[in-house]
């Protein structure tokens, strides 16, 4: 059974789409209790990281997924909540991976005028995750985002868009992706595939 | 690096597509989720529906409708027609849309584009414009076309922008229909005066169209919507990509 953190973020919806695609089991719930007797976490998340982490916090799901120690995989804003802190709104974050979440506007070189949010496809290389297993080297994935998480050794992907970011983080039984697998079109599939047979 | 994007666009009226294909194999030539299947499997980066019903039964077959390609495709998809107000929006995005277009209504009402993205995110509004070029000023069209606003295209695409639109779509009304080739100066205008994607719609007959309006030296424009070119399979997706590929165009493969 997957259990899918809800705490009030945008886009759950298709993130069960992916689940049902796959025939998995999966339950929607904000209750540490429940979530518990899960074998594996999703985070998912569209939104802003300050009310995400408030709204986390307000449920006593930090701790929980802090301490949690099934494969958990968070998506979009869900991977940067695991960092350690965003510029979106100035935000401490989960602390898990070693990484800062920072805008494009404010990390581009200047002079280089690139569209914000990122909205498209773009690829994924140097993959170092389970997650990635049968997924090509650059391979392509959907993006919306307009804040990333740096380069650091937690980075399971890079992708590139001005500056170089981590597109998927992983440490220990914590994993996450930038892009959004579910609607990455069969790259993605795979993606949450492979989370979904990761050993508990 | 990131892709330009090629998106389909499927006209619907009471949950059916309303032109038929003839080249993708499909049983139901009517049935929007086996087209939308067969255009993802084709390699389209994204699509477009519009629902172009008249009555309220219409558009309750679409919301269903909405609902069945969230839960069989698996790559992102706008629905659009006839959204005029939050709580329209509110039940397309909650039955599975990734994005919403709003078109007319917003001309009206502009704060609609600020409202939906205020609870939803700029990452899901597509602001629709259609504009025709009279006396070489973009008048700022509603309703298909028919009827003129006292809006420009420019100075409009900019406030959609600053009121929280995630993406321009223009429609040259001069150019649609005509498969003669988008209207890439005014593409390339936009997309240096924009900080948020731009997407091309009508005017394009082949695949040397849609090159044009996503080069750099052309239109610059970040994606291209097309309607009938890939329902008749006068396009076929995989060698548009080719060709967009030996240009130099960074396409998804």
């Amino acid at each position: 059974m997957t259990g899918i953190i809800d705490y009030e973020a945008g886009n759950i919806r298709s993130v069960e789409n992916a689940l049902k695609r796959l025939g998995a089991d999966y339950v929607l719930s904000p209750d540490p209790a429940v979530l518990s007797e899960c074998d594996r976490l999703l985070l998912p998340g569209v939104g802003e990281a300050g009310w995400a982490m408030a709204r986390l916090r307000e449920r006593n799901l930090a701790d929980f997924i802090r301490e949690t120690g099934k494969p958990l995989l968070g998506i979009c804003l869900g991977m940067q909540l695991l960092c350690e802190w965003s510029e979106e709104g100035d935000v401490e974050c989960l602390g898990i991976f070693r990484n800062k979440v920072r805008h494009f506007r404010h990390a581009l070189p200047s002079g280089l005028r690139l569209k914000v949010p990122q909205v498209g496809w773009n690829d994924i290389s140097s993959l170092k995750s389970k997650l990635f297993d049968g997924v090509q080297d650059g391979a392509y994935v959907y993006f919306v985002h307009s804040y990333f998480a740096d380069l650091g050794e937690d980075t399971a992907a890079v992708t590139e868009y001005g500056i170089s970011f981590s597109s998927a983080l992983s440490r220990g039984n914590f994993m996450g992706c930038q892009f959004h697998p579910e609607k990455s079109g069969d790259a993605g599939e795979r993606i949450i595939a492979n989370f979904l047979n990761l050993p508990c | 690096m990131l892709t330009k994007r090629i998106i389909p666009c499927l006209d619907i009226k009471d949950g059916r597509t309303v032109k038929g294909v003839n080249f993708l194999g499909i049983k139901s030539v009517g049935d929007p989720v086996e087209m939308a299947g067969a255009y993802s499997g084709q390699g389209a980066d994204e699509l477009v529906f519009l629902d172009i019903s008249a009555a309220v039964e219409g558009r309750k077959a679409f919301s269903a409708l909405v609902e069945r390609i969230a839960l069989e495709i698996n790559i992102p998809f706008t629905v659009g027609g006839g959204i005029s107000t939050v709580e329209d929006a509110s039940v397309l995005l909650r039955a599975g849309a990734d994005k919403v277009s709003v078109n007319s209504a917003a001309v009206r009402n502009p704060s609609l584009i600020s409202d939906i993205a205020s609870r939803f995110g700029s990452q899901c509004v597509v602001v629709a414009i259609d504009a025709k070029n009279t006396d070489g000023v973009w008048r700022v069209t509603t309703h298909g076309g028919s009827q003129f606003s006292d809006k420009e295209l420019f100075s409009w695409a900019k406030q959609a922008e600053s009121l929280g639109a995630g993406e321009i779509l223009f429609t040259s009304m001069n150019h649609d229909g005509t498969c003669s080739g988008y209207a890439c100066s005014e593409y390339r205008k936009l997309s240096e005066m924009l900080d948020i994607p731009v997407i091309a719609s009508g005017g394009a007959g082949s695949a040397d169209d849609i090159v044009q309006v996503l080069s750099s030296s052309g239109g610059n424009a970040d994606a291209a919507l097309a309607a009938s070119i890939f329902h008749y399979g006068q396009v076929l997706i995989p060698d548009l990509k080719k060709r967009l590929a030996e240009h130099g165009i960074p396409v998804r493969m």
